[in-house]
């Protein structure tokens, strides 16, 4: 590699145990004194085989809580994805009464997961009241959650054919109390994170992803989104309830007038969809309409008629961090199922991340990289290797964070444009 | 930008590929209370006609979106899917376009397609080393997912020889259970 500015080029790999989001994957990062020159991602740290188990070792029906296992906090658009597959594929109906539930849980998710995002990405840049204030606003949803689903995090509701649980009415007064709170409170969560002047500094042009390297690079998501791209699983296909809803894909010029494509328009757009989930629900507890909410309550029957049914299913569903897609391939006779193929956003999301990275500094890798809200799974560790003399060193989770802390410093203090 | 529907998108295939196309299904199913459509194709076509197929897609669609590449292993041969979607952007006008082509399994082979779509490395790479399937002319070929140190020639989705069998630890107890299973 060549030398530049009369520096010698070093490569940091960052992780596997990354600073970001605590999850496990390596960023190669070739570094030119602080500008980052080039990017490499290596993933498979935390690669469980879980396609293998449901074509080898589980029943459909074991595999809905298998699916909900793949992440801690997709653990409604995975199942949703896998049962939309299977329904598919058996040519299995759902009542609409449990179209309308399983929408409301996964907007509940999306709520949750992106005030969990918010949190972190104040943490990364060294904002710890606002990562303060963000967790125990997000608290109310879990506690909503908790109230629906019976369970935090996974919350086994999707059953083939329906869901396991349903949603009556007296139960509507405090899931709109919730809600109000969000309302009411909706204001100074944009405030905090949109006029803020250090979270605008840190964030503002930093990371850009322009319109067409995403749509080239197939980002998903609110990644997708933030770069102006218009592209939303809910509002695109007829899936579930919100075929009946009308969604609309949020880009980040409906509130600033313009796309740049940066972490500041990732936030944009994430907060935003905090508000939209907050509305799809109320909108689903008005328009839900009576009736059963599973088609088949014996499972042993569901599984007989899985086990003769023959043909394939794709599902799709919109995650908080963007489009899930679960293949499966049903073949009569069999007790697992044939193919199972799961596609998470993150994965598509991380070919982008050499992109967003490049030109950028090592104190905005924290934030750069958390934006995408990559969802592999924990971190505290990166060697620094010299290439000259082959010696490695410890950066250790503490001393990326300590750099990304001191840049948001000297910003605020006016020391460095 | 012109929005064709199911009907006309296959008789384009048709028409492009002549006997290199294989065969189609169209898939719709009404969701929910106002019953809109959920639609999906299913495009069968030989590999000789693959990059062919890829290029009309991106003649309906600029920059249509690969979600994923399934592969099923159906015996003598491997089945890719490539999960396209087209019209994203449009409400509820999104097409779920899935190109099917099959690999006999002595000759696993697909051109690559990253020089139109560079977004799909990753799956390509995927495909490579659970499966087997040479991509060729892949710019990257290293492994994605699995360690660097995993032996040559075993794909943990092959249902055939070549599988991952070997290599699992069967926990004691379940031993006869999973012979069984194998006889």
């Amino acid at each position: 590699m060549a030398a530049s500015k009369g520096i010698e080029r070093y490569t940091i790999p960052v992780g596997p145990i990354h600073p970001a989001l605590k999850e496990p994957i390596r960023l190669d990062l070739g570094v030119d004194g602080e500008e980052i020159v080039d990017v490499d991602v290596i993933m498979g740290q935390v690669h469980r085989g879980i396609e293998w188990l449901g074509m080898n070792r589980n029943n459909p029906i074991q595999n809905i809580y298998l699916a909900e296992r793949v992440c801690g906090i997709c653990n409604i658009c995975h199942p949703f994805a896998y049962v939309m597959a299977v329904e598919q594929a058996a040519g299995i109906t759902p009542p609409e009464r449990s179209e309308y539930i399983r929408v409301i849980t996964a907007e509940m998710e999306r709520i949750h997961s992106h005030l969990l995002w918010a949190g972190v990405a104040a943490h990364e840049i060294g904002f710890d009241s606002v990562f303060y204030l963000v967790w125990r606003v997000r608290e109310e949803i879990m506690d909503l959650i908790e109230y629906v689903t019976g369970n935090r995090v996974t919350k086994a509701m999707f059953q083939i054919g329906g869901v396991r649980r349903d949603i009556s009415e007296e139960q509507f007064p405090r899931i709109r109390r919730s809600l109000n709170y969000y309302k009411a409170i909706f204001g100074q969560l944009k405030t905090v994170f949109l006029d803020d002047r250090t979270i605008r500094m840190r964030t503002r042009n930093v990371g850009i992803l322009k319109t067409e390297d995403a749509l080239k690079l197939l980002a998903v998501g609110p990644t997708a989104r933030a770069s102006g791209v218009a592209k939303d699983v809910r509002q695109d296909q007829a899936y579930s309830a919100y075929a009946d809803l009308d969604i609309k894909a949020i880009t980040p010029d409906v509130l600033t007038g313009s796309i740049v494509g940066d972490v500041y328009d990732r936030i944009v757009v994430r907060l935003l969809e905090v508000k939209q989930s907050v509305e799809i629900i109320e909108r689903c507890l008005e328009e839900m309409p009576a009736g059963a909410v599973l088609v088949e309550p014996k499972i042993a029957k569901v599984l007989n008629t899985l086990k003769k049914a023959e043909g394939e299913g794709v599902g799709r569903a919109e995650a908080p961090r963007g489009e899930v897609i679960h293949y499966v391939r049903l073949e009569a006779g069999r007790e697992t199922l044939a193919t199972w193929k799961i596609r998470a956003p993150t994965y598509v999301n991380l070919v982008s991340i050499p992109t967003i990275l490049k030109g950028g500094q090592i104190a905005d890798v924290p934030i750069a990289f958390a934006s995408i809200d990559p969802c592999m799974s924990c971190t505290n560790r990166a060697v620094v290797v010299d290439r000259k003399t082959n010696r490695k060193s410890m950066m250790t989770y503490e001393e990326l964070h300590r750099l990304s802390v001191e840049k948001t410093r000297k910003l605020s203090n006016g020391l460095v444009k | 930008m012109e929005i064709l529907s199911p009907e006309e998108i296959v008789e384009r295939f048709e028409a492009a590929l002549g006997s290199s196309f294989i065969d189609s299904k169209i898939y719709q199913r009404e969701v929910a209370v106002k019953k809109n459509l959920f639609q999906a194709i299913r495009i069968y076509i030989k590999r000789e006609a693959f990059r062919q197929a890829v290029d009309l897609i991106c003649k309906l669609q600029e920059y249509p979106h690969l979600s994923i590449i399934s592969s099923s292993d159906l015996g003598d041969s491997v089945e890719l899917i490539y999960h396209f979607t087209m019209y994203y952007g449009h409400h509820l006008k999104e097409l779920s376009l899935g190109l099917c082509v099959s690999l006999p399994k002595d000759d696993l082979k697909i051109p690559t397609i990253t020089d139109i779509i560079p977004g799909a490395i990753f799956t390509e790479r995927e495909t490579r080393e659970m499966m087997g399937v040479e991509v060729v002319g892949i710019p990257d070929n290293r492994r994605l997912f699995l360690p660097q140190d995993f032996p040559e020639g075993v794909y943990p989705w092959r249902k055939d020889e070549t599988g991952p069998e070997d290599m699992l630890r069967v926990l004691p107890g379940r031993q006869q259970k999973w012979q069984q299973a194998k006889e």
